[in-house]
């Protein structure tokens, strides 16, 4: 199959970029991210600097690959990374738009690469259990109930590559600090923190300048993991009471019992 | 506890701030939608009521009752400008295409539907309430003046093209209201949508009927 792509350029993060349109050759067969190899290799053999794009796992789970094709994020098939998606989702003859997340917060590094250092901050935060465990527990030594175990599953499925960012019409970067909030709130070992995470971390995502939600749902329907806007809701919840308490509870003069 | 201030300047207190006055100013149109289908009882019933919404608790209760909504107001505009130009900075270059999957028409029009509904409110209150730019106001009698009002069509067409900004305006604020205050369980998120398409359509379709009774001739 035959596709026209227009691609970002930009040399450099201080470069203003411009589209580049190119020709593709593809098989139905190949991921999208083997299609831009080949384009690469052309390019290198006529001695032109390639595309940059980030991609490390190329299987959908590691979270490094991801750009906008024809305005959505990791392309049209849903809970799909760019990695995972094939050209059979593609018609011979195509013209495809290929752009980086667009977000303050996430400035372009080159072409389709830019820096989710933001994310990383974000973390840093607070997105961690601060007292260090051993190793792995046995399974049930802390008995946790089932349908908190899932959710909490179903937020750790984040995989922070960036597209509810990309995709949310005020680059708010909401889903990802509530999954990353959300997996840790719904167990036992998330509790005593978890005061201090919610301000913390908000206070990270809000400093690194990312826009406010507003309950689109677009994040959501970009998410390649599925991750649903109802931890939104919940981190909202979190952030208030930690807001009303100070994430603790009032001391009473004659300090706790002993 | 947190300063009252960090709270208001970071993004969720400033949603938190849009949706809890949200919550008064829903609560209110729809009491004032109900208190004006008293029009098709005829003068007598429409004209009490405004008689005692002026003159309850010794005239008092009518300026609790506009201070609490100024306020609620000047909150929603600040904290939605706030966030607006919040969302305007995250994103400095935008897209040169962007393909919408799950959000709504509502949804996209909150911030300029916003403002049109600002724009009618004080119209509303000029009209109505003042008598500014109504063409036949007399004060107290509320049935002639609304009969009166709504004979010249433009005005007609100005209040249901505002009903409809409005009932946009609530589809999405009602349920967004849920999902900030961080009542959005699985299990009532789906009761939160239902809930705002009844308040959305009870409010638009009750008020737009008051135009559209008066020019059809129900209400003379």
């Amino acid at each position: 199959m035959k596709l026209t792509l227009r691609i970002w350029r930009q040399k450099d993060a201080k470069s203003k970029g411009a589209f580049v349109t190119y020709t593709a050759e593809a098989d139905e067969e190949m991921s999208f991210l083997e299609m831009l190899d080949v384009v690469n290799e052309g390019l290198i053999q006529r001695g032109e600097e390639p595309i940059a794009f980030d991609h490390d796992c190329r299987e959908g789970i590691c979270g490094t690959c991801g750009f906008v094709i024809n305005g959505r994020a990791h392309g049209p098939r849903e809970r799909t990374t760019v990695c995972q998606l094939h050209m059979r989702s593609f018609q011979d003859g195509d013209t495809l738009t290929l752009e980086p997340w667009r977000a303050d917060a996430f400035p372009v590094l080159k072409d389709l690469v830019v820096d989710r250092g933001a994310f990383d901050r974000i973390i840093a935060a607070g997105g961690f259990i601060a007292s260090a465990i051993g190793g792995a527990p046995d399974a049930n030594a802390i008995p946790i109930r089932k349908e908190n175990a899932d959710l909490s599953m179903d937020a750790a499925a984040c995989i922070g590559c960036g597209a509810c960012v990309a995709a949310c019409p005020n680059a708010a970067a909401m889903l990802f600090v509530s999954a990353k909030m959300g997996h840790l709130a719904m167990l036992p070992q998330g509790q005593p923190e978890r005061m201090d995470r919610a301000r913390a971390m908000v206070a990270q995502m809000d400093a690194e300048g990312f826009g406010t939600c507003t309950n689109h749902g677009e994040c959501e329907a970009a998410c390649p993991k599925a991750i649903r806007m109802e931890f939104i809701g919940r981190m909202n919840a979190d952030y208030v009471k930690a807001s009303l308490t100070g994430g603790r509870r009032a001391a009473g003069s004659e300090g706790g019992s002993g | 506890m947190d300063s009252a201030g960090g709270f208001a300047r970071s993004s969720i207190g400033r949603k938190v701030i849009m949706a809890s006055t949200g919550v008064i100013l829903v609560v209110y149109v729809i009491g004032h939608m109900i208190g004006n289908l008293q029009v098709y009882g005829g003068p007598e019933g429409i004209n009490a009521y405004g008689k005692f919404l002026h003159t309850f608790i010794h005239g008092q209760a009518i300026w609790v009752a506009r201070i609490v909504l100024l306020t609620a107001v000047l909150l929603h505009i600040w904290s939605a400008t706030s966030l607006t130009l919040t969302s305007r900075k995250a994103r400095g270059i935008g897209y040169r295409e962007q393909k919408w999957k799950e959000s709504t028409y509502a949804s996209r029009t909150m911030r300029w539907g916003g403002v049109i509904i600002l724009l009618f409110v004080i119209y509303h209150i000029l009209h109505f309430t003042t008598g500014t730019v109504h063409p036949d106001f007399v004060p107290g009698d509320v049935y002639h003046n609304f009969v009166a009002g709504f004979r010249v069509v433009p005005v007609s067409i100005v209040y249901i093209v505002a009903m409809i900004a409005l009932g946009l305006h609530l589809r999405h604020g009602v349920w967004s209201m849920f999902q900030t205050l961080g009542v959005s369980h699985p299990r009532y998120i789906g009761a939160a949508h239902v809930l705002a398409w009844v308040i959305a359509i009870a409010v638009t379709v009750g008020n737009i009927s008051f135009p559209l009774a008066v020019l059809a001739g129900v209400v003379k």
